[in-house]
């Protein structure tokens, strides 16, 4: 059961040959069984089952909705009515939101069910998932290693098959990244694409919530149900409805796939490289052709994003002062004094220094030196896909230069583990859409990611050209190994 | 040495929406605390703002009102600073690029009508309150105002007195009630000022260094303070000493400013473009849309007041000082057949007597402008003299009925018989042979006692005029 897609288990459900409530216990006890993977901040047993014997109550009447009775997990960034809902933050460790997301009630009103709350890097700044309050989750594919972050809860869960599939958020890597290193099927819708009210906010316009699933197809299904404009968030993009699961049909026969030269030089790992271009030769089979791209300031992605994101991040967390919910320090002399204790001990270290250097590059003195200059240094970064989409249709690559790193490998060298999204970054400040999927493993046994990328609003074709390799591979099929 | 003072004012607005800039909720005043606050208000994690049409919409009705350019494209910054009734850590404002750029504002000054520049105006979100009495050595925060819309009217350093200073922002406060955009309330906060005031030796075109002051939140504060500011800076050049650049307080108690905070001390807001709100785009449609609901501005109807009724430019300024006032005279000049400058002067002396005398708005006066006008037919017809109509109108007031239901109860009907008044003219003379002396010895103000006399035996109702025609008459004879 663990290993049929989302859509088989709706169909099962709607077929009453299985519940909700048996599905959902079924997880749940799989969840238990995998708890060293640390991949779930909250579960809360009694809260899922309530949800799935109302899913089978509306079962019994006839209600036929696209995800009916399936258990989904998701990241702990998404605000969940009566759950807690932390961000990986001690700051945030008692916050119990009064209200959903709109991803959330959008999978509520189709019958989904809350399977529980995954791990994540605090406030989704990490790539490894060390970040976070709750302690680092480990890889299923070994243990020893990290699952990539910020999403890492959710990617691990994905790949130790005890989440059907779940939700994760994107502001620099966060779903693809962690999904190359276990072996799933991340997407990052474009910026626009999925509501971002109720998910707590960590770089504004970088932030884009998507699914963590185990095939591309998976993914359509649950952007079918989350994706689509918002009135609450001024953002989301009005645009005709699109059906995602429809637009799976196209063939890539004549499809111009480009490969940009600047993703498969310096810091590429060999063996990353050999399986992304024999995937790439699948491609060809299939009747696409390559195409080498230039995109000449794919060096200035990490810089200009290391002081965009902080800066919006500086603002976006200044709310957490222990003055309306949250962690408040217990000692404290004056008002100044309650801020910097609540924030000093509320904070982990690399949400500080974001705080820090975004503080910074939005001062007086240094703004127009540094987040003018990123602003602007991101048009670049946009108008040089603008220009490679002149001559392809989407974009492939690496999604990480390497495969997963073991645990506490990078911990003390910032600047090392940021450069682990030198390919995922520049996605997400041109806004495009970007999939990550498993196409194959290194000597080690552990899985690789090949990313591709579409334009803006080309979501579909994105979708489409994974569903295509996974129709002919079975990558995505694969499990960590001891199960 | 002579000093020019250099003032330039901020004044904040909070709109009259009824939900707040960024969220659903209402902004009506008075409720309990947090009442009003949403999951947006609060800044609870995951929350988004959006803006609300109807706030753009005042800010450009407000622009097109003082001949502003109307910026096509405006952007929400943030303004980034800690404090408890700040949710957010962050107001949300604007900066570079406000919905209103460029316009100005005719007031009236003792040399004449005189153009204050207005550098801008911006739409932002009002912060919350926090309250320091009953909580025990403790903060009490109420998040009901939070988000309630303003707009920041930024003037030039054009004013040059504390009156002047004071007759703008007057003319500010009927402009922005004119157009109904806010109900002026400077009590509750709902209309708000801050001034820059420097001083330089006149002549200099450099301005002086400039201090900001705060918590001038009446009319009356607004001059004080100000005049006070403008003593302390010249006393303080005058001895040799600098300004400091600082923000200063207002202490209305002790009527004087003290130091709040200096430049150095003074916060790096650290503003940079939300990201979670769109640049604010209009266009022409909606601006010339907005441009049609805009009523007769207070100037203009002030100079139509000085063509269509022959009034002073003092006294149309003083009826269009409120449009509810103005539009009361209007009624009540339309409906009388008496002179419209009687009308004016009854408006403008003894009915804004009475309503200041208990706080009463024009709207909430028991004298309607109709009954007004029947009251004024009355003293044109001789029905009446022009004092009995005090006492009739003080009768009104207490709403003892129209004027004449009281003329008739009270026998207020003025005698205009003139056998009648010759009558008691001959008893007064006769009784006073002393007085008519003096008169006849050349002491003519000896005539008023003759007046007083008759009035008092007529209980005042004797005509006026007949009452000193035939006196002269008979004194002279």
């Amino acid at each position: 059961m663990h290993n049929k897609p989302i859509s088989e288990l709706a169909n099962d459900l709607v077929a009453k040959t299985v519940s909700s409530v048996e599905l959902t216990q079924y997880f749940l006890s799989r969840i238990e069984q995998h708890e060293n993977l640390n991949a779930f901040i909250t579960v809360d047993p009694e809260f899922s089952l309530a949800q799935a014997r109302e899913a089978d109550r509306r079962i019994q009447q006839g209600d036929k909705s696209a995800l009916i009775g399936v258990p989904i997990a998701h990241k702990d960034i998404f605000c969940t009515k009566g759950l807690l809902t932390t961000c990986g933050s001690r700051i945030l460790s008692n916050f119990v939101s009064p209200y959903d997301a709109t991803v959330i009630d959008r999978l509520n009103q189709n019958g989904a069910v809350i399977l529980g709350k995954t791990n994540m890097d605090e406030f989704a700044m990490g790539s490894s998932n060390e970040t976070s309050y709750f302690g680092p989750v480990k890889n299923p594919w070994d243990n020893a290693t990290v699952p990539g972050g910020s999403s890492g809860g959710s990617a691990a869960a994905v790949a130790a098959r005890i989440a059907p599939a779940a939700t994760g958020t994107d502001t620099g890597g966060s779903i693809r990244q962690p999904a190359a290193f276990c072996g799933v099927t991340g997407f990052k819708p474009s910026y626009g694409q999925v509501s971002r009210y109720g998910m707590v906010a960590f770089a504004s316009s970088l932030d884009q919530g998507g699914p963590i699933t185990r095939s591309a197809e998976d993914a359509a299904l649950l952007l079918n149900v989350v994706a689509g404009f918002d009135a609450r968030d001024s953002t989301s993009v009005q645009r005709q409805t699109t059906d995602f699961v429809a637009g799976l049909g196209e063939d890539v026969q004549g499809l111009r796939i480009g490969l940009p030269t600047q993703f498969f030089g310096h810091g590429l790992d060999s063996e990353v490289e050999r399986t992304v271009r024999e995937a790439l030769q699948e491609y060809e089979k299939l009747g696409a052709t390559l195409i080498d791209i230039d995109l000449p300031n794919s060096d200035l992605c990490v810089p200009c994003y290391y002081v965009l994101a902080p800066s919006e991040a500086s603002s976006n967390l200044a709310r957490y002062d222990g003055v309306r919910y949250g962690y408040r320090a217990p000692d404290y002399s004056n008002l100044i004094d309650m801020y910097m204790k609540t924030r000093a001990e509320g904070f982990g270290e690399e949400v500080k220094r974001r705080i820090m250097i975004g503080t910074y590059a939005l001062s007086a003195g240094y703004y127009d030196a540094y987040y003018v200059k990123a602003q602007q240094l991101r048009r670049l970064i946009a108008q040089d896909f603008e220009q490679a989409f002149a001559q392809c249709d989407v974009i492939m690559g690496p999604t990480t230069p390497t495969t997963a790193f073991a645990i506490g490998s990078k911990t003390d060298d910032p600047i090392a583990m940021y450069l682990n999204d030198i390919y995922t970054i520049s996605v997400n400040l041109a806004g495009l859409p970007g999939i990550s999927i498993p196409v194959g493993l290194d000597s080690t046994g552990k899985p690789i990611g090949l990313q591709i990328i579409g334009q803006y609003f080309g979501d579909t074709h994105v979708l489409n050209a994974a569903h295509r390799f996974q129709m002919t591979t079975d990558w995505h099929q694969l499990e960590p190994p001891g199960d | 040495m002579n000093w020019e003072p250099v003032i330039g004012l901020e004044i904040h607005v909070q709109l009259l929406t009824h939900s707040k800039i960024f969220s659903g909720a209402s902004t009506a005043f008075g409720a309990d605390a947090n009442t009003q606050a949403c999951a947006v208000d609060v800044a609870l994690p995951g929350v988004l703002p959006v803006m609300n049409e109807q706030a753009a919409r005042m800010a450009v009705k407000f622009g097109l009102a003082v001949d502003a350019k109307i910026n096509r494209r405006s952007v929400f910054a943030r303004k980034n600073y800690f404090y408890p009734d700040l949710p957010k850590g962050y107001q949300i404002s604007q900066y570079e690029l406000p919905i209103v750029g460029e316009g100005n504002l005719i007031i009236d000054t003792d040399d004449g009508q005189k153009r204050i520049g207005i550098t801008r105006a911006h739409l932002e979100e009002d912060a919350g309150k926090s309250l320091h009495e009953d909580y025990h050595g403790m903060t009490g925060i109420d998040l009901n105002r939070a988000g309630t819309p303003l707009i920041e009217i930024v003037s030039e350093p054009d004013m040059r007195s504390a009156k002047e200073a004071v007759t703008y922002l007057k003319k500010m406060h009927t402009l922005v009630r004119y157009l109904d955009i806010c109900d002026g309330n400077m009590q509750e906060g709902s209309f708000r000022c801050d001034a820059n005031v420097s001083v330089r030796p006149v002549g200099q075109q450099e301005l002086g260094t400039r201090t900001e002051l705060k918590n001038i939140n009446s009319f009356r504060f607004v001059e004080r303070a100000i005049e006070y500011e403008i003593e302390r800076q010249i006393d303080i050049l005058e001895d040799g000493g600098s300004v400091v650049q600082e923000t200063r307080l207002y202490d209305p108690d002790k009527g004087e400013t003290r130091p709040m905070r200096t430049k150095e001390e003074a916060h790096d807001y650290r503003y940079f473009p939300d990201p979670d709100l769109p640049p604010l785009e209009l266009d022409d449609d909606f601006v010339e849309a907005t441009r049609q609901t805009l009523p007769e501005l207070p100037n203009a109807k002030q100079t139509r007041f000085m063509s269509q009724y022959g009034l002073s430019r003092e006294d149309s300024s003083q009826l269009t000082a409120a449009k509810e006032l103005a539009e009361y005279f209007e009624a009540a000049a339309g409906a009388t057949k008496g002179d419209v400058k009687t009308v004016s002067n009854w408006i403008i002396g003894d009915l804004s007597g009475y309503l200041n005398k208990e706080h009463r708005e024009i709207a909430e006066s028991p004298v309607g402008a109709r009954q007004l006008a029947l009251l004024i037919d009355r003293i044109h017809d001789n029905t009446i003299s022009g004092k009995i109509a005090k006492e009739v109108f003080d009768a009104m007031w207490h709403g003892e009925g129209d004027a004449d239901d009281i003329i008739n109860d009270k026998g207020l009907k003025q005698i205009t018989d003139t056998s009648a008044i010759e009558t008691v003219i001959d008893e007064v003379l006769t009784r006073s042979a002393l007085q008519i002396e003096q008169y006849k010895s050349g002491q003519n103000k000896v005539f008023g006692y003759f007046v007083g006399q008759v009035m008092k035996a007529t209980k005042g109702k004797a005509n006026p005029q007949q009452v000193n025609q035939i006196l002269q008459r008979k004194l002279d004879a």
